[in-house]
């Protein structure tokens, strides 16, 4: 086993584990915590696949910015006085939709001849990934960015709403 | 200059130890440099309040950082009867890995860093911003409402002084035209960032005390407000990690950035001649030990003469001030590096333009903060009056 | 030697783990949390793509990752704006029981 295949394990391992973990502790910060943990492994995964920057980003977006909201959200409603914290009334039903969705899924990707590795690919310099993205998608990176200053406004004013009317 | 310190013993390295070594460096320096800090600004604040700071312990009082570790180790490891116990323990931890893993992609001397990283710049910002979450975890696991009450401040302080950080160090990026740390050092060699790009550098000043928890920005884990806010409960060796592993190596490392990226760290100004042939990174060493000695004094004495901010104030030099100048730098350097290719004009309009940025943000933090005149306040005073 | 397999496993597992957060948790902010995790297999999967495929432009693969990750985060913004404000309303967060316009 290569030293590839030996981290690739490990982060399957940590991703998956810590997102199974997610799913079944019952206190929903610890969920939230389990979750960070699993996305910080997709991160490691990002790395493995030879996009560094993704990987920042990641680190940046998702263990910064995305854990905090999370945490801060969940403190904000309730936090470890939460009472219905378990699965809900159709989790049956959810693991029936999700577990046919993990043997379709599985099936498929295992019995699909893919194309084989594309070899020793050329590292992407952050520059050329900067000027694809303003040359070639310069509109949806605008439309993008117009997203985010829209759902930016309108979460002050969806949760600055009890404030006005006081 | 590859390897000069490992090279000087003349041994083959691996890949592994060689990763290894530097690795146990930067722990030895980090340690023995945390102890310095402490000790540091003790003395310093001391002498600001027109007392001596620590005396006792050996002479001058520096054996005191070792006796406070001894202490600090010898104490009984206290946690609460209803504390979360798991995340009471990691959170240290999980406060200290990022800044640890900071110091790991930072450029001491002239090709030696544990490691080189092409997005160097970036990933330090990356990295540290996950501090954050030790500070969630610990304030929540705490069963304290203080402890929750300073998480939550910490959380919403961090994650607002993290965006004018990028900026600055965007902005700074940008003129570079990389963010390879030894790529920004080297484009310094006759002037330092810090000339053409004034504002940024203040900008990073004045968000790192904010990153830091220091005065005045210490509001979530202030004395006399929320009695040391997620860290009310922790004590002996996991407050020593938290408070000075993580405190004084987030200053340290963060004031060793700076005065890479902003005063051309070992680069200006005697630039990598290399007169003193295999022995260059001494001076590059004291290049850097200097200017982040500077740079480090002068947060400290910025948080020794400063009270504290409001929280309110706080966030509104963060989103009002801070940011808009930011991004109006940003733009600005866009057009200036678009439009002028000459490596002159370029520079006096980077100066210029920077400059001209700085003074307006401080005339409008002036106008923001000054005092209203005595009629306008018996104006407003009146005002409410007839409302009630 | 990793392939493309490898990383689409992992990426159909963890989609469908988030796929049962979301349709099982009642915490509103925990469905949030199953959504990222399906959007950042996702992500995965582009990543995947992007390395073992040979694309004329394997670079468009990290770009629509970037769009993504853009997304989920002004997502992430206005549900938990949604769900504070569905707290200051309601005194809960439990979606078993947002059943206002349920008929």
């Amino acid at each position: 086993m290569t030293v590839a295949e030996v981290v690739f394990y490990l982060l399957a391992l940590l991703s998956v584990i810590a997102a199974v973990g997610v799913v079944t502790v019952p206190n929903v910060v610890h969920a939230a915590l389990f979750l960070i943990l699993s996305l910080l492994g997709v991160a490691g995964f990002y790395i493995l696949l030879s996009s560094e920057f993704l990987a920042l980003v990641q680190v940046l977006i998702y263990g910064g910015a995305v854990a905090t909201i999370i945490l801060f959200g969940l403190m904000l409603t309730g936090g470890r006085d939460l009472p219905a914290v378990g699965p809900g009334a159709q989790w049956p039903l959810a693991l029936l939709v999700s577990g046919a969705l993990v043997v379709l899924l599985l099936t498929a990707v295992l019995n699909t001849t893919w194309p084989r590795d594309a070899g020793e690919m050329t590292l992407i310099s952050i520059n050329t990934l900067g000027s694809v993205l303003f040359r070639e998608w310069l509109l949806p990176f605008e439309l993008a960015s117009l997203v985010l200053l829209v759902a930016l406004i309108g979460a002050v004013v969806i949760s600055s709403q009890e404030e006005r009317e006081s | 200059m590859a390897l000069v310190l490992w090279g000087l013993f003349g041994v083959d390295m691996n890949v592994w130890l060689d990763a290894f070594l530097r690795l146990q460096l930067i722990v030895i320096v980090m340690t023995v440099t945390v102890m310095a800090l402490i000790y540091v600004e003790r003395k310093f604040v001391g002498r600001i309040q027109m007392r001596l700071g620590p005396m006792r312990t050996g002479p001058y009082g520096t054996l005191q950082s070792v006796a406070d570790a001894v202490k600090l180790l010898t104490k009984e490891d206290l946690r609460p009867a209803t504390a979360d116990f798991w995340l009471f323990e990691l959170a240290p931890y999980v406060t200290f890995v990022p800044v640890f893993m900071t110091l790991l992609a930072l450029p001491f001397m002239e090709d030696w860093g544990v490691r080189d990283l092409q997005l160097g710049l970036f990933y330090i910002v990356a990295v540290s911003g996950v501090t954050v979450i030790g500070y969630i975890m610990a304030g929540w696991a705490s069963d304290n409402k203080y402890a929750l009450l300073g998480a939550v401040r910490s959380a919403a302080q961090l994650i607002s002084y993290e965006i004018p950080l990028i900026l600055a160090v965007l902005a700074v990026s940008m003129v570079a035209g990389s963010l390879n740390l030894n790529d920004i050092i080297l484009q310094q060699d006759t002037i330092p960032n810090a000339l053409l790009q004034p504002l940024p550098f203040l900008i990073l000043l004045t968000a790192t005390l904010a990153e830091l928890s220091r005065r005045p920005f210490d509001i979530p884990i202030g004395e006399s407000e929320v009695v040391g806010g997620p860290w009310v409960e922790y004590s002996g060796i996991r407050w020593s990690i938290i408070f000075a592993l993580t405190e004084y190596a987030g200053l340290w490392g963060m004031a060793v950035l700076g005065s890479l990226v902003f005063l051309g760290g070992w680069e200006f100004p005697f630039g990598t001649s290399g007169f003193w042939g295999d022995f260059d990174f001494l001076y590059q060493m004291a290049l850097v030990f200097a200017k982040s000695s500077f740079l480090i004094l002068t947060m400290m004495l910025i948080s020794a003469t400063f009270p504290r901010l409001r929280i309110d104030q706080l966030m509104a030099f963060c989103w009002k001030i801070l940011l808009p100048f930011g991004f109006l730098q940003i733009v600005i350097n866009g057009i200036v590096l678009m439009y002028l290719d000459s490596e002159v004009t370029r520079d006096i309009a980077l100066f210029a333009t920077s400059g001209a940025l700085l003074v307006a943000m401080a005339y409008v933090t002036y106008l923001a903060t000054r005092q209203p005149s005595r009629e306008a306040r018996v104006a407003a005073m009146v005002a409410a009056r007839s409302i009630q | 030697m990793i392939s493309l397999e490898h990383v689409l496993v992992v990426g159909a597992l963890l989609f469908s783990i988030g796929l049962f957060i979301a349709l099982s948790r009642r915490n509103a902010v925990g469905v949030l949390m199953g959504i990222e995790l399906m959007l950042n297999s996702v992500n995965l999967n582009l990543i995947g793509f992007a390395r073992f495929v040979e694309a004329p432009r394997p670079i468009d693969g990290q770009v629509f990752a970037v769009f993504v990750i853009t997304v989920a985060a002004a997502e992430a913004a206005v549900a938990l704006a949604l769900a504070v404000a569905v707290y200051r309303l309601r005194q809960t967060i439990d979606v078993d029981r947002l059943n206002l316009l349920k008929w």
